[in-house]
């Protein structure tokens, strides 16, 4: 069972958001994406300054087995990128929760994270992807 | 219903992810593939092949029969334990399944795909021969202990000191058991065909001895590193030897053996245009199954494409047309960005071996 924390939001395309005390919103794959993609060999992530809708493709991530797109959460502004990801991809699969996010936003509105998944919500998701 | 393997218990025990595979449940990795992978670069790995198709085949008509079905002349296998590789063709030529046939004290031993079985055995049955019989084993599992550590380990474990003398694509047999220098990853190793009840503990023995459990995510970078085709992939019935780097295992000589498929190969090649290569990528991103190739000569195809734990870059096998060569474009969502086309293979017992 993969490990989901409680105090993220989700959405069912497998990105956790978490909210920063400043407002901002910090945000990765979860442990389940990292565990079903594999070993990750590149992440393309977006320009600093550029804004995104929600749902909107704004990162790649690529194992050694496949791509995939990953969706901002909520609308906004990219205000930082993870650096370390460029050199250090496999930290996405170390530490998905910690050193291994992708990018912060100025969300557009913070209470459109209410709009996301909490961990039970996304447990179930996890839950039929096994099906 | 999905197939398991004798060793399913094993893998799942180890902490295997399994996933669907050509109709059975297999070990995808352990956890980390690229782990598994420099594994069997650096020391050993062992792989749970038993998926794969064992045929045995005997009886007095038994050489004539591969004769006629083996693009690759069987008849070169003088002694017992000789084995060679070599493609089933249609009458037009195309590749119905690449196999491995070693000769046996009774006869032959053929190693055909999962995802080709029923596929094969049909073909069997439609060219019978009379004199000629075959029958699957079923009761036999498959380990490929593979990388440089691997003969070493085996030998040791299994107390066959005979096995640092077996030459390469020569085996074997050892009370029920058979042992093959071959595998499919570019190192030195061995496939151990053995009965099914015996598997598991040799695999656990294996483990204990510091041998890597490696997937099927590992087998399929270590063999593209390794040049070698995949079945459905690189090569389909759609495709003849010659367009898919595997023309040398066509035996034309003795011109007087008349195999399935040899009236349209002595035309085609002469006559062929296109060309499996190798392509490297080193920019970000990998290249995968199908993505658009632009050559200075022409448009082709990636058949196989991956990242490389040994190059540290994306590579791949393409067909694209005979002439080409050098630089050439990949197209990856969307955009057509540079790339190579080199010689494979890639890797060769650790070391790369194209830039």
């Amino acid at each position: 069972m993969s490990d989901i924390p409680r105090d993220l939001k989700y959405a069912a395309s497998h990105e956790w958001s978490r909210l920063e005390a400043d407002g901002t919103v910090t945000v990765g794959i979860t442990d389940h994406a990292q565990e079903a993609l594999g070993d990750v060999v590149y992440v393309e992530l977006p320009e600093v300054g550029t804004n995104f809708d929600a749902q909107g493709e704004i990162a790649v991530v690529e194992s050694v087995k496949a791509a995939s797109d990953i969706y901002s959460p909520v609308s906004g502004k990219v205000i930082a990128i993870n650096d370390v990801l460029e050199d250090s991809p496999e930290t996405v699969n170390q530490d998905p929760y910690g050193d291994g996010w992708f990018f912060r936003l100025q969300p557009d509105d913070p209470g459109d994270l209410e709009a996301l998944l909490d961990a039970e919500g996304y447990a179930e998701v996890c839950a039929n992807d096994e099906h | 219903m999905t197939l398991r393997t004798p060793l399913h218990d094993a893998h799942v025990a180890a902490g295997a992810r399994m996933v669907p595979f050509g109709g059975w449940d297999m070990p995808l990795h352990y956890g980390s593939q690229i782990v598994e992978h420099q594994a069997v670069r650096s020391s050993a790995g062992v792989f749970d092949v038993s998926h794969m198709t064992i045929i045995d085949i005997d009886g007095r008509q038994a050489r004539a029969f591969l004769e006629t079905l083996v693009a690759n002349d069987v008849g070169k296998l003088e002694a017992p334990g000789q084995a060679l590789y070599g493609a089933l063709l249609n009458a037009e030529g195309g590749i119905l399944d690449d196999l491995t046939v070693y000769r046996t004290e009774q006869g032959y031993r053929a190693i055909v795909n999962a995802s080709t079985r029923d596929k094969v055995l049909a073909w069997f049955a439609t060219n019978r021969r009379s004199g000629a019989d075959w029958r699957e084993r079923k009761d036999l599992a498959n380990l490929a202990v593979q990388g440089p550590e691997a003969v070493a380990r085996v030998t040791e474990l299994c107390n066959l000191p005979a096995l640092a003398q077996l030459p390469a694509f020569n085996a074997l047999a050892h009370g029920e058991w058979m042992i093959g220098r071959t595998g499919y990853t570019g190192e030195d190793g061995v496939e151990i065909m053995l009965p099914a009840a015996e598997s598991v503990s040799l695999f656990g023995r294996l483990l204990a001895a510091g041998v890597q459990a490696a997937g099927l995510a590992a087998r399929d970078t270590l063999r593209l590193e390794a040049g070698l085709n995949l079945y459905g992939q690189d090569m389909t019935e759609a495709n003849h030897p010659y367009e898919s780097r595997i023309g040398w295992t066509v035996a034309l000589e003795p011109a007087n053996r008349n195999f399935i498929g040899r009236t349209s190969l002595e035309s085609l090649r002469k006559h062929y245009t296109r060309k499996l290569t190798g392509m490297i990528f080193t920019g970000k991103g990998v290249v995968r199954h199908d993505f658009k190739v632009r050559t200075q000569v022409g448009e082709g195809v990636v058949t196989s494409g991956v990242f490389s734990p040994t190059l540290e870059c994306s590579i791949a096998l393409v067909r694209v047309p005979r002439e080409a060569k050098g630089d050439c474009e990949v197209e990856i969502r969307g955009k057509w960005l540079p790339a190579r086309l080199v010689q494979p293979p890639f890797v060769k017992k650790g070391l790369v071996v194209t830039r």
